[in-house]
């Protein structure tokens, strides 16, 4: 297995290479944000106290949780995720 | 990995897996014994042959590339750093002229051919070509990094149709590349709807992604070319609420050779050439022209046509003119035409034997386009099967003579057609119709192509519909000949 491919851009070239970021949300007004645990110890602790703040200030709150850290997160999770909410907050803990 | 190679003395190049080098190893030892200053290059096995104490190990085929070997055994003098003579194969003088050695393979044949290098086998000039660095490749590079998925990549950076591509790397562009001439850095035109500028190397790469293989490319290039012809207004047929795209119909030689369908389930799936090459010109319009749906392509519905959509026509009939023929491209050429078209509407007429019937069929399934009451709006395609066809040709009938009747008979009494007409908003406004009495579905300002395509046995054609804004308000077809 090759530890890398180069492949040749197929585009005018006019965006950039690396796959952009989406721009944040410009205001959390009417916004829900969801909270994901990725299933570490003391992240729901971060989270807890994030919901907390963003409730304060009106902002919809989901939480989310991996059923383990140790791989990629199930595809219906990230269709939840995706459906579910505006942004996301991921505690990594550690 | 080697890199350097010797500035004098004989380098032999060798494999196990050739009957010829296995011959000469007696050969090898006997120069190695000589004195002659001797290097072994091995392809396949550094340990062949065992009578050479210190061959090297070129399965990365380095020094082969770089002498340029076709066959094996090869024996190069090297003087001064460069070339100075080669033997390819075993033949017993050349070799004795070649190293002054006049003892050499007395007990063998007086010679027999060697066999190909493995530098030249099939696809591995390309892999040489990028490994050590005798590519041209102009376009940017992206890494893949392990264990990501090339082919996932290209989904996530947008390259996709929606279908898996075959990822574009420099090895495959320089494959597609040896399907033309042309130079890579050529620009064939700038795509829209961003009008960027597509270099042959852009719309190789996007070939190789769509899977077409290098005889293709040729006709993806000549559809490209065709599409940017200004009066096939290729920003309009993209940017449209209509269901249109590009649809390819390959005439000549070059269809045949590429292996594509005009017969039995031309207008659908399962032909490479077919599929692909339509894809490839998608492909470019989407990624050169920045063309994707829901940004700049405003379809309402779109149609399974904008993946792809291309076949070859069947030619080969009795009172048959192809079309690019009857398009003034010269006749055993090659050629693509480019029609804005929709999807496939069918027309089945089991009953007519005369052609007078069988074109009144036509006409009345062609009235149906866009709207039964837009009149002069819409060009069509007419495709013709085999089982039909016959029909006319069997009474002389050649493919002008049954475009002339098919428009005769879609003439509708004008007052039906107005709008409001029959209780039906839809329709001709008084100017459209002006003085006229009766109208045909089909004015000078739209036009009705007619192409002969499928399978043996059917008593089934088929439209497929023009684009709303047809003509000199929008799109009109373009023939371009295919030059390699």
């Amino acid at each position: 297995m090759k530890a890398q491919t180069i492949l040749l851009d197929p585009t005018d070239e006019r965006g950039a290479d690396m796959r952009p970021r989406r721009d944040p949300l410009p205001s959390l007004e009417g916004k829900t944000v969801a909270l994901l645990d990725i299933a570490k110890a003391r992240g729901d602790v971060f989270l807890d106290r994030l919901e907390e703040r963003l409730s304060e200030q009106g902002v919809g709150v989901k939480r989310f949780m991996k059923p383990t850290n140790t791989r990629n997160s199930p595809a219906e999770l990230n269709q939840d995720l995706a459906a579910g909410a505006d942004a996301v907050v991921e505690a990594l803990s550690d | 990995m080697q890199t350097s190679l010797p500035d004098s003395g004989y380098a032999l190049i060798v494999k196990r897996d050739c009957p010829t080098c296995e011959l000469i190893v007696p050969v090898a030892a006997e120069l190695v014994t000589s004195g002659l200053p001797l290097h072994v290059y091995s392809q396949d096995d550094p340990g062949f042959p065992e009578s050479v104490s210190d061959v090297v190990d070129d399965r990365e085929l380095f020094a082969s590339w770089k002498f340029q070997v076709e066959t094996v055994p090869s024996l190069i003098r090297i003087e001064n750093g460069a070339e100075s003579a080669r033997a390819e194969g075993w033949h017993r003088g050349e070799w004795r002229a070649l190293t002054g050695v006049e003892s050499i393979g007395t007990d063998l044949p007086e010679q027999q051919p060697g066999c190909g290098s493995m530098s030249v086998d099939p696809g591995m000039v390309e892999e040489l070509m990028v490994r050590y660095g005798d590519s041209s490749a102009e376009a940017r590079p992206v890494t893949v990094t392990y264990p990501m998925d090339p082919v996932e990549a290209c989904f996530d950076r947008g390259w996709s149709d929606g279908l898996p591509v075959v990822p574009p790397t420099e090895v495959r562009l320089l494959r597609m590349l040896e399907g033309t001439s042309r130079k890579p850095n050529e620009v064939i035109g700038d795509i829209p709807p961003s009008m960027a500028p597509c270099t042959v190397e852009k719309a190789a790469l996007n070939a190789v992604m769509a899977g077409c293989k290098p005889e293709y490319f040729p006709i993806v290039l000549a559809a490209i070319e065709a599409v940017l012809e200004p009066e096939f207004s290729m920003h309009g047929v993209l940017c449209t609420t209509d269901f249109v795209g590009p649809w390819v119909i390959v005439n000549g030689p070059m269809a045949k050779r590429a292996g594509m369908n005009s017969g039995v389930n031309a207008l659908g799936q399962g032909n490479r050439a077919n599929a692909t090459i339509g894809r490839a010109l998608q492909l470019v319009i989407r990624n050169v022209g920045g063309g994707r749906p829901g940004e700049i392509d405003r379809s309402t519905l779109g149609q399974p046509g904008k993946y792809t959509a291309c076949f070859a026509e069947a030619e080969d009939a009795e009172n048959w003119t192809p079309l690019a023929t009857r398009r003034g491209v010269p006749q055993g050429k090659s050629a693509v035409t480019v029609f804005a078209g929709a999807g496939v509407q069918p027309i089945w007429d089991e009953r007519s034997r005369v052609p007078e019937s069988l074109a009144m069929s036509f006409a009345q399934a062609l009235c149906a386009i866009g709207h039964p009451k837009r009149f002069g709006f819409h060009d069509a395609m007419l495709v013709i099967s085999p089982d039909h066809q016959r029909i006319f040709s069997e009474h002389g009938w050649d493919p002008d003579r049954i475009r002339e009747a098919v428009i005769g008979y879609t003439a509708r009494p004008a007052a039906e057609l107005a709008r409001g007409a029959g209780g039906n908003a839809e329709g001709l406004l008084p100017a459209q119709i002006g003085d006229a009495e009766v109208i045909n579905k089909f004015s000078p300002t739209n036009q009705l192509l007619i192409v002969r395509a499928g399978g043996p046995a059917g008593l089934i054609s088929a439209i497929i519909s023009g684009w709303a804004a047809s003509g000199e308000r929008g799109s009109s077809p373009v023939t371009k000949e295919i030059s390699v």
